[in-house]
């Protein structure tokens, strides 16, 4: 058997709205991935070292309050910092079309709003990260 | 991630301290990868002087965050501490939920502390195979103190204790009365009972019918303990008998060192490392070996699983 891909997903910034995150872990669980959930409410240092300890192969950052354009390229360039040029960094939350292009350019590799198919996720990780090995 | 790194210079950066590299080696050892036993005999070297604390007890009873208050606890004597939290694995999906570190976020950033979630990855018995190579990554790193939380455990899992030095038992005023502390079994194996979320009510009852079941008396033939062990009631949510449960843990590792029982205990996780090794080597290689094929020929009759079984063996 391969050895299951590893998942941090995390909640930066002040919104306490999780169940979508949650929602998230779930479905990685099921679909095979181990997953680590950081909980709400924390700075890209928090995320970024998460990320490190755990040795993940991506990183998924869940964000409902509007503050996107700020927290996303500050947790990307945090990663960067400690080393970790190679893990894969995925978003949901409620983030307009005009945002995504600057998100992507900052790091974001892709960004899923709400109505995304789980499995369309699944399949994107899957894909993602069967390649980078 | 795969790994491109030089498994020797990744042990001289974790021996400085890097945790990085101390990381990336984890998931190496973890996942077996082919630098694992190059790696594991260096760690090995550096292995059995640091403090291994097993968390042990039901889902629920509040082991993260007790084990969050004690490395705050460790912290505050400038201990380095490592920390590894092993959750079950689905043995549907073979996905695993790792939800232990959410507890803990507040020690995220300090660099005297790392944090290591692990799977169970299939093994019975609250831990993972792959916990000895663990515990000898982290403590190549350094690691003074190193606090172990098992899954939560019903009434037999016992693995922890020929893993951990020290095993604390955690339970609640809400887990049921001294019938139940006197079964065997994962109440047997504690070095140190704790009674935790004492801020509810029932806290003096529960600590109580532990002591009169830990206090029944010595069985026939058996020495007089060297160590009995005690009883702390805490609150980890407020950090109530935090100071005195650390005090019971170091009191304990001097017990052992003192004693001679800390190499009789070392001689036992030695010989359970031995055992997963040998064990996560030949079930492997012989459950590879069940095709389809072999199942067939099972629901025909064509074959049994001793039969089958013997020749898998060989």
């Amino acid at each position: 058997m391969d050895k299951p891909l590893r998942v941090l997903i995390a909640k930066p910034g002040l919104d306490g709205h999780d169940r979508g995150a949650k929602v998230i872990v779930r479905a990685l669980r099921d679909a095979g991935f181990e997953v680590i959930y950081t909980g709400i409410r924390q700075t890209p240092e928090m995320i970024a070292a998460a990320a490190m300890q755990e040795d993940v192969d991506a990183v998924g950052l869940s964000l409902l309050s509007g503050a996107h354009l700020t927290l996303f390229p500050a947790i990307c360039k945090e990663l960067k910092k400690k080393g970790l040029k190679d893990v894969l960094v995925f978003g949901g939350g409620i983030i307009p079309d005009e945002d995504i292009p600057v998100l992507k350019k900052a790091g974001v590799d892709g960004v899923f709003g709400p109505g995304t198919p789980l499995q369309t996720i699944v399949d994107y990780l899957k894909g993602k990260l069967a390649v980078a090995k | 991630m795969p790994s491109k790194v030089n498994p020797l210079d990744l042990v001289k950066r974790i021996r400085r301290g890097d945790q990085a590299a101390a990381s990336r080696a984890l998931s190496i050892v973890v996942n077996d990868e082919p630098a694992s036993e190059l790696l594991a005999k260096e760690f090995f070297k550096s292995s059995g002087s640091a403090q291994k604390i097993g968390v042990s007890g039901p889902p629920g009873v509040g082991k993260s965050t007790l084990t969050g208050r004690l490395i705050g606890h460790y912290r505050s004597q400038k201990l380095k501490v490592g920390v590894l939290m092993v959750d079950p694995s689905s043995s549907i999906s073979g996905g695993a939920f790792l939800g232990d570190r959410l507890r803990i976020m507040e020690h995220a950033t300090d660099r005297g502390v790392f944090i290591r979630s692990l799977a169970s990855r299939g093994m019975i018995g609250g831990l993972t195979y792959a916990i000895f190579g663990a515990i000898h990554v982290l403590e190549t790193l350094g690691c003074d103190k190193i606090l172990i939380e098992t899954v939560g455990t019903g009434q037999d899992e016992v693995e922890i204790a020929s893993v951990a030095d020290t095993v604390l038992y955690v339970t609640t005023p809400s887990m049921g009365d001294e019938i139940q502390a006197m079964k065997a079994g994962a109440m047997e194996i504690g070095d140190i009972f704790v009674v935790n979320k004492a801020d509810l009510a029932g806290k003096d009852k529960a600590v109580a019918d532990l002591r009169a079941a830990l206090g029944l008396g010595h069985s026939a033939g058996q020495a007089v303990k060297a160590w009995e062990p005690p009883i702390v009631a805490t609150s980890a949510k407020s950090g109530e008998g935090i100071p005195e449960l650390a005090k019971e843990l170091d009191g304990h590792w001097k017990h052992l060192q003192k004693s001679g029982e800390g190499r009789v205990r070392l001689k036992r996780q030695h010989a359970t490392e031995l055992q997963f090794w040998i064990q996560r080597r030949v079930i492997k290689s012989a459950l590879d070996r069940v095709t389809d094929k072999i199942l067939e020929d099972m629901v025909s009759r064509k074959t049994d699983p001793a039969s089958i079984g013997r020749k898998l063996l060989k």
